[in-house]
C-alpha cells in the first residue's frame, strides 16, 4: 500500500513536471523552431537581457501584480471586518457578489470589463489591466481573509482599547498580526493570479502594452523567442530556491523547537 | 458598542466597487446582447447566438469540461488523501512540490504539451525508444482534456485538501474500529464530510475548462472547436460585439446554476453546524 | 467622542487608500491625452514588420520620433481606426482591408508631391494590381507583398507538387496543415473550381465549403504561423505557407521545398501604406512612407523580414548574397504573380457569410 502511494505521488508528479522540463530543455536548443533539437546553447539567455519587449512585459506584469496583489487584499481586509458585523441575509450578498468573478467564466468577466471600459469612455491601457486585475484577485483575497477575519475574537481587541489603546494602535499591533497569515496568503494568491491570467488581460489592454502572459500569446502566432523560455527558467529556480529554502528553515525550525521542548520535559 | 456601527461604514468602498466593477460590467453585456444594430431592445441577436453551430460547440464544450472535472476529482481525491496522511513529516514539502509549477506562465506549459504530445513529440520518441507504438494524441480532443486536467488540477486539489484535513482523525478510526473497510470508510464517511470541498473544487474546474479557448487553440489544432473560441472570434476577427455578448450570455447561466449550487450547500453546511 | 471622530477619520482614510489608485489610474487616463508633440508620427503596423535599425535610421535622419504600435489581425486593427480611439499618423493595413477602410471613409488621398521615391522606385506592376482594391492608387503605397502557395517536405512527399488538389490526397492524412481564417481557407477549393476568391455567390461558396468539411479529416490543425514550426520539425509534410515565410523556413530544414503558385491560382496579396483621415502628422507621416521606399532602406526591411518587395531598387543591392532558388521566390518572374487574383472587401454581409460557413466547417 505504501509502494502505492509513493508511486502514485511520483506519477502526479512526473505529470505536473513534465511540462516544465521541456520548457527547461527547450530554453537550451539552438534552434529557434520549437520541437527541433539542433544542439545546446545559452545564447537565449544572454539575448534575454536585451529583448527589450520582454523585460517591458515583466515589467508590466511584476508591477501590475504587485499593485493588484495589494489594492485587493486591502479591499478584502476592509470589506471582511465590515462583513462580521452583518447579518446573515446581507453577507450572503456580499458574498455573492465578491464571487461573481470567481464563478463567472473568465472569458465574460473579460468582455463585460472591456464593454465598461469602453462605455466609460477610457483609453484601454495599463490602467485598466490593472482595474480589471483587481477586480479578478479581489475573490481570491476574500477567500484567504473572510474566514479569519470572521474567527477573530475580540477579547484581545477591547482588551487593548480598554487598556487605552486608539482603534488604529489595537488594531495594528493586536489584531494585525493574528491576520498576518491570511494576509501573506492574499498578497501571494493574488499576485499568482494577476500574475498568469491571460484571458482578461488579452480583452482589457490596449495596442502597445502587454503583460508576459499576451506577449507570449503573440508569439504563439509568430513562434515564441526563445528569451521567453529563459526567462521562465530563471524565474522557475528563483521560485523553487526560495521554497527549498523556506522548508529547510522551516524543518530547522521545527527541530530546534522539537529539542526545546524535549529539554523541558 | 457604539463604533462597531461605524464599522459598517468599511462596507462602503466594497459596495462602491462591487457595483461599478461586478454589477455594471454584466449590465453591458446584457445591453449589448438584447440590443440591435441600433440600439433598440430586440432578441434577434440572442436568437442568433442559439443556432444550431454554436449549440454544437457548447455542447462539445460542457462535454469536454465535464470529462476534464471528473479526471481531476478522481485524480485529485486520493492525492489529497496521500497528502492528508503526510501532514506531520515532509507534508508542506510534498504541498510546496504540488504548488510550483503554478508559478510556471500556463500558456507555455500548455505550449509544451503540444512538444510532449506529437506526433514527433517527447512522448512518441520515448515510446518508440521502448518499441512500443507511437500515439496520436495532438489535435484530437484527448489533447484538450490532457491540458485542462494539467491546468486546472490545482483549482480542484486547493479546496478538496482544504476539505479533507479538517476532517478529525478520530472519526476515521471510529469507522475503523467499527469494522468498516477502506471503501465503506470512504463511502459513508470521507465523501459525505468532504462534499462541500468536492462541489466547490468541481465548479472552479468546470467553469474554467468550459470557456477556455487557449487550449483548445493550442493542444486542439483548431480543428475542435469550442465556445470560448467563438466568443473569442466574435470579439476579435468577426467584429461582431453584440452576438459575442448574446453568447456570453449564455454563458451566464452557467454561473447562475453554480451560484445556486453554491447557496444550497452552503445552507445545508449552515444547518449541519447547527 | 474623540474615539469616534478618528474612527470616522480611519475609515475614510482605508476607503481613500483603496480608491485613490483608481481615481489616480482614471486621471491618467485623461492625461496622457494631452501630451502634443509636433515632431513623432504614430505608426500602427503588424509586428516584426520594420526592421527596428531602419527607424531608428529615419529618426536620426529625420529627427521625427517614431511611436510604434503593432497589430497582430487586419480585423483587430479595424476597430482602433474606426472609433477613432487613438489618432494614427500611418497605418501598414492589407488590400481588402485597404479597401474597406475607403469604403467607409476612414483615410485620407495621399499627396504624390511629397513621396518622390514612391513615384520613382514602385513597380508598375504592383501599382496595377493594387487597383483592385484602390482604384486609381489614391490612398495606398505597396510595402511588402507575396503569394500563398504550398510548402512540402521533400523527404515525405516524392511526387512534384503543382496543384491544390494534393491537399485532398487521401495518403497524405494527417500530414496537411490549412491557414486558419476564412478567406485564406475558402480561396483554396474556389479556385479548384475555378471561382473568384472574391465570390459571393453562396452556391459557389457552399460547393467551396462543402469540400473543406471533405477535406478536414486530413488536416492535422489549422494554424497561423505556427505552421512554420510544424514545417520545419517535420511534424507535418505538407502546409499553406506565405511566400514571405518561405525563404527563412527552407533555411531551417534541407528537406523542404516550395511550390509558390499551385497552378489553379492564387492569392496575391499586398500590404501598403495609408494615411487616415483623423491624421494628425500628415507632413511626417508621408516623410515616413517615403523614407520606406528609399532603396536602400527598402532593401534592409526586405533583408530582416524575407517578405518580397515591390520597390525596383532593391534586387541589385541584394542579389549577390542570395541564391537562385531564394531569388525566386523573392524576386518571381512577372508571369508567376500577372493574372493572380487580390482579396477585395466584399461587404458586411458577406463577410458573415463567409464566417458562417467557416464555422460549419469547423464545428463539423
Amino acid at each position: 500500500m505504501a509502494k502505492l502511494k509513493k508511486g502514485y505521488l511520483a506519477l502526479i508528479m512526473l505529470f505536473l513536471y513534465a511540462p516544465i522540463f521541456v520548457l527547461i530543455a527547450q530554453s537550451f536548443n539552438a534552434s529557434r523552431y520549437r520541437g527541433h533539437w539542433t544542439g545546446f546553447t545559452w545564447e537565449w539567455y544572454g539575448a534575454l537581457f536585451e529583448n527589450e519587449d520582454i523585460l517591458a512585459a515583466l515589467l508590466n506584469t511584476l508591477s501590475i501584480g504587485v499593485t493588484a496583489a495589494v489594492c485587493a487584499t486591502i479591499l478584502a481586509l476592509v470589506t471582511a471586518i465590515a462583513m462580521r458585523r452583518m447579518d446573515m441575509r446581507m453577507r450572503t450578498l456580499f458574498n455573492g457578489v465578491a464571487n461573481i468573478p470567481l464563478l463567472n467564466a473568465d472569458i465574460v468577466t473579460g468582455i463585460s470589463l472591456m464593454l465598461l471600459f469602453l462605455g466609460l469612455g477610457l483609453q484601454l491601457g495599463y490602467d485598466t489591466i490593472l482595474l480589471a486585475h483587481i477586480v479578478i484577485c479581489l475573490p481570491y483575497a476574500m477567500l484567504c481573509i473572510l474566514p479569519q477575519v470572521l474567527g477573530l475574537d475580540d477579547v484581545c481587541y477591547e482588551a487593548a482599547l480598554d487598556l487605552g489603546a486608539s482603534p488604529f494602535y489595537a488594531f495594528r499591533k493586536v489584531v494585525l498580526p493574528e491576520l498576518r497569515p491570511g494576509i501573506m496568503a492574499a498578497l501571494l494568491l493574488s499576485f499568482v493570479m494577476s500574475a498568469d491570467d491571460f484571458i482578461v488581460t488579452y480583452f482589457t489592454k490596449g495596442a502597445g502594452i502587454d503583460t508576459l502572459t499576451t506577449e507570449i500569446y503573440a508569439e504563439l502566432k509568430l513562434g515564441i523567442h526563445p528569451e521567453m523560455y529563459a526567462l521562465s527558467t530563471l524565474f522557475f529556480v528563483a521560485v523553487a530556491v526560495l521554497t527549498v529554502l523556506l522548508v529547510v528553515n522551516y524543518r530547522v525550525l521545527r527541530k530546534y523547537r522539537g529539542r526545546r521542548q524535549e529539554v523541558r520535559a | 458598542m457604539h463604533n462597531y456601527a461605524l464599522r459598517r461604514l468599511f462596507g462602503v468602498p466594497f459596495v462602491i466597487w462591487g457595483v461599478l466593477f461586478v454589477l455594471l460590467p454584466l449590465f453591458f453585456v446584457l445591453q449589448q446582447g438584447l440590443t440591435d444594430a441600433e440600439g433598440a431592445f430586440s432578441l434577434a441577436t440572442l436568437g442568433e447566438a442559439l443556432q444550431w453551430e454554436y449549440l454544437k460547440a457548447l455542447g462539445l464544450s460542457v462535454g469536454l469540461a465535464l470529462v476534464s472535472t471528473v479526471i481531476c476529482l478522481i485524480l485529485g481525491y486520493p492525492l489529497c488523501l496521500i497528502l492528508r496522511e503526510h501532514r506531520q513529516q515532509n507534508g508542506l514539502l510534498i504541498f510546496l512540490l504540488f504548488l510550483l509549477p503554478l508559478w510556471m506562465n500556463s500558456l507555455l506549459t500548455t505550449m509544451a504539451w503540444q512538444t510532449i504530445l506529437e506526433r514527433h513529440g517527447v512522448l512518441n520518441m520515448l515510446l518508440g525508444a521502448l518499441s512500443l507504438p507511437a500515439l496520436n494524441i495532438v489535435n484530437t480532443p484527448a489533447a484538450i482534456v490532457i491540458g485542462m486536467v494539467y491546468n486546472f488540477l490545482p483549482y480542484m486539489v486547493l479546496p478538496l485538501y482544504v476539505a479533507i484535513v479538517k476532517v478529525d482523525n478520530s472519526v476515521i478510526e471510529a469507522a475503523r474500529d467499527l469494522g468498516a473497510t477502506h471503501w465503506q470508510t470512504l463511502r459513508y464517511v470521507l465523501l459525505p464530510l468532504t462534499r462541500a470541498g468536492i462541489i466547490s473544487g468541481c465548479t472552479m474546474v468546470f467553469i474554467p475548462a468550459l470557456t477556455t479557448f487557449v487550449i483548445s487553440a493550442l493542444l486542439g489544432g483548431n480543428k475542435v472547436l469550442l465556445i470560448g473560441n467563438i466568443i473569442e472570434q466574435e470579439f476579435t476577427a468577426a467584429y461582431d460585439w453584440q452576438l459575442g455578448s448574446a453568447l456570453s450570455m449564455v454563458l451566464m447561466v452557467f454561473i447562475i446554476l453554480n451560484m445556486i449550487v453554491e447557496f444550497f450547500t452552503s445552507a445545508q453546511q449552515r444547518k449541519e453546524a447547527v | 467622542m474623540n474615539s469616534k471622530f478618528s474612527l470616522w477619520r480611519r475609515a475614510l482614510l482605508a476607503a481613500l487608500l483603496v480608491l485613490v489608485p483608481v481615481l489616480c489610474a482614471g486621471c491618467d487616463m485623461f492625461a496622457e491625452e494631452e501630451e502634443e508633440d509636433d515632431n513623432v508620427v504614430y505608426v500602427y503596423s503588424w509586428g516584426d514588420y520594420l526592421d527596428p535599425e531602419v527607424m531608428e535610421q529615419f529618426e536620426a535622419e529625420t529627427g521625427i520620433h517614431v511611436v510604434l504600435d503593432e497589430f497582430d489581425t487586419n480585423e483587430s486593427m479595424y476597430p482602433r481606426i474606426k472609433e477613432g480611439a487613438e489618432a494614427y499618423d500611418v497605418l501598414c493595413p492589407s488590400d481588402y482591408m485597404i479597401q474597406k477602410l475607403i469604403e467607409n471613409d476612414l483615410l485620407q488621398p495621399l499627396n504624390y508631391a511629397q513621396l518622390p521615391n514612391a513615384r520613382q522606385y514602385i513597380g508598375q506592376d504592383y501599382l496595377q494590381q493594387s487597383e483592385a482594391f484602390d482604384p486609381g492608387n489614391r490612398y495606398a503605397i505597396p510595402y511588402c507583398w507575396g503569394l500563398v502557395g504550398i510548402m512540402y517536405n521533400t523527404k515525405l512527399v516524392d511526387e512534384p507538387v503543382d496543384s491544390w488538389s494534393i491537399l485532398w490526397e487521401p495518403k497524405y492524412k494527417g500530414e496537411i496543415l490549412m491557414q486558419d481564417s476564412a478567406r485564406d481557407a475558402f480561396m483554396i477549393p474556389l479556385k479548384m473550381l475555378g471561382y473568384s476568391m472574391n465570390t459571393t455567390d453562396p452556391a459557389q461558396l457552399a460547393q467551396a465549403r462543402d469540400m473543406l468539411i471533405q477535406q478536414k479529416p486530413l488536416v492535422q490543425a489549422y494554424g497561423v504561423d505556427d505552421i512554420r514550426d510544424k514545417l520545419s520539425s517535420g511534424e507535418a509534410a505538407l502546409g499553406v505557407i506565405f511566400s514571405g515565410e518561405a525563404i527563412n523556413l527552407l533555411e531551417s530544414n534541407p528537406d523542404l521545398a516550395y511550390q509558390m503558385a499551385p497552378k489553379e491560382g492564387t492569392n496575391a496579396w499586398i500590404d501598403g501604406w495609408v494615411i487616415p483621415k483623423n491624421a494628425r502628422h500628415v507632413a511626417n507621416a508621408h516623410r515616413f512612407i517615403d523614407f520606406l521606399c528609399r532603396p536602400d532602406i527598402a532593401a534592409k526591411n526586405f533583408e530582416a523580414l524575407g517578405y518580397s518587395t515591390p520597390n525596383t531598387g532593391v534586387r541589385e543591392l541584394v542579389e549577390e548574397d542570395m541564391e537562385d532558388e531564394e531569388l525566386a521566390i523573392a524576386f518571381p518572374e512577372p508571369e508567376v504573380y500577372l493574372g493572380q487574383e487580390t482579396y477585395q472587401y466584399l461587404g458586411e454581409a458577406a463577410d458573415k457569410l463567409y464566417t458562417k460557413l467557416w464555422l460549419q466547417v469547423k464545428t463539423e
